[in-house]
């Protein structure tokens, strides 16, 4: 099974009540878009183990930029 | 050795304290009110309890142990083993277990023994008393488990210092040839051992003045090496990798489905951490009882804690079939499979 990044962006506005929908582009940027701190990190961390069984670390967070950077990640450790 | 079995132990008395004095996260002026709503919702904390200075863990763990030895008018001079778990004892030296046999009037020949062990130490502490119970003929025995993390945790961390609550608890065992076994899966991985640490203060990095020197770790996070450092996302994806397997190689061992049991019982590490370990599992939430908004993360003592808050009347009602699941600092975790049959378990003693 194949994932797409739009589903992922449907699933982080799902998560974060104080995205307004529709505004979440691949190619914005986590730190513009919201308060984005450790515990938005933790959520977000959270809902791509749920959601993907996939593990984020601090890693990971530091070195994407955007919401395309991490989708990346989860792609290349997605096993469907 | 990983799994194993200890029967003919049962658990007679259960009790837990906190103390009197309440903090709120929604008063917690370190960070912005938005900040308070959006920590409140996700680490689940709204209130937890802290001790006045000079209180300890060990005067929590003896109100609740006379608790139970009022409440059940057990003989003293009967219990013969006293582990106290704990990672925030009195003294740096002596033991506190020693300090507890001769202030609760227990006999000299109690095997008085001190655990250093955190959020895991419920589910070890429960493997060792029971198994040392039988290693040693012991009849009767005191598990005390708790912590105070309030005095450790710096009020401009807000990384830890909202998420942590102080309590201390009481499991009286004894020995009954019918009781039913216990399962447990214990394990570790001291690679780890940075995750959750307080650098300073111990034989390794030994008090100086550097110690007490504050540093911005990030934003909003200030703290000096003697006060707990806790690596969010190191410790989320710790729980997230070990619990799961952990829990299912407990119940192949022991044979049990998790439809088997009444309750699963959590470690009240935060709620994001609790309810993604619960949807993992799919469990519905009724059947994982939550004391984190009461009562914060009490390390050792959440496990104990969170039943005689959440499903004290139960537990007194019937017989009950709990999983626990304790997992931590070490890191350190484990899962007991065990039967309470109805002991004695009065209501949270306030101090």
């Amino acid at each position: 099974m194949s994932i797409t990044i739009e589903d992922f962006i449907k699933k982080i506005e799902d998560e974060f009540d104080e995205l307004e929908p529709g505004k979440l582009k691949p190619e914005s940027v986590f730190r513009e878009m919201f308060d984005w701190n450790s515990i938005n990190a933790l959520v977000l961390i959270a809902m791509v183990k749920t959601e993907y069984d996939v593990t984020l670390n601090a890693d990971d967070l530091v070195k994407s930029k955007t919401v395309k950077d991490v989708f990346e990640i989860i792609r290349s450790r997605y096993k469907g | 050795m990983a799994n194993f079995i200890t029967s003919g132990v049962k658990i007679s008395g259960l009790a837990a304290c906190v103390p009197r004095k309440e903090v709120s996260n929604y008063d917690y002026k370190w960070v912005s009110a938005k900040e308070r709503e959006q920590l409140v919702k996700t680490i689940g904390v709204e209130k937890r309890r802290h001790v006045e200075k000079g209180t300890t863990t060990s005067d929590m763990c003896q109100a609740a142990a006379e608790a139970l030895i009022n409440g059940m008018q057990v003989d003293r001079s009967q219990i013969d083993l006293l582990i106290f778990v704990s990672q925030t004892r009195d003294y740096l030296i002596p033991q506190t277990s020693n300090i507890l046999q001769d202030k609760m009037g227990l006999p000299k020949t109690c095997l008085s023994i001190d655990v250093s062990l955190g959020c895991s130490g419920y589910v070890y502490g429960l493997a060792m008393a029971s198994g040392m119970m039988n290693a040693f003929n012991i009849d009767k025995a005191l598990l005390l488990v708790g912590d105070i993390s309030s005095l450790n945790s710096a009020y401009r961390d807000k990384s830890t210092y909202p998420l942590f609550g102080d309590a201390g608890t009481a499991t009286l065992l004894e020995r009954d040839k019918d009781a039913p076994p216990m399962h447990f899966s214990l394990e570790g991985d001291g690679s780890g051992y940075k995750a959750i640490i307080i650098p300073d203060g111990g034989m390794r990095n030994f008090l100086s003045k550097k110690s007490f020197d504050y540093k911005k770790i990030a934003p909003g996070i200030y703290r000096s090496p003697l006060h707990v450092a806790l690596d969010g996302i190191e410790v989320f994806n710790f729980s997230l990798r070990e619990v799961v397997p952990n829990i299912k190689q407990l119940l192949k061992f022991s044979g049990e489905e998790l439809t088997d049991f009444d309750y699963v019982i959590f470690h009240q590490a935060n709620k994001l951490i609790n309810d993604t370990l619960r949807k993992m599992l799919k469990l519905p939430p009724e059947k994982v009882p939550l004391s984190i908004g009461k009562y914060g993360n009490t390390s050792s003592a959440s496990i104990p804690l969170t039943i005689v808050s959440e499903i004290q009347n139960e537990v007194r009602g019937r017989n009950l079939k709990l999983l626990l699941s304790a997992f931590g600092i070490g890191l350190s975790w484990g899962t007991a499979s065990l039967v309470l049959q109805k002991p004695y378990c009065p209501n949270i003693v306030e101090i």
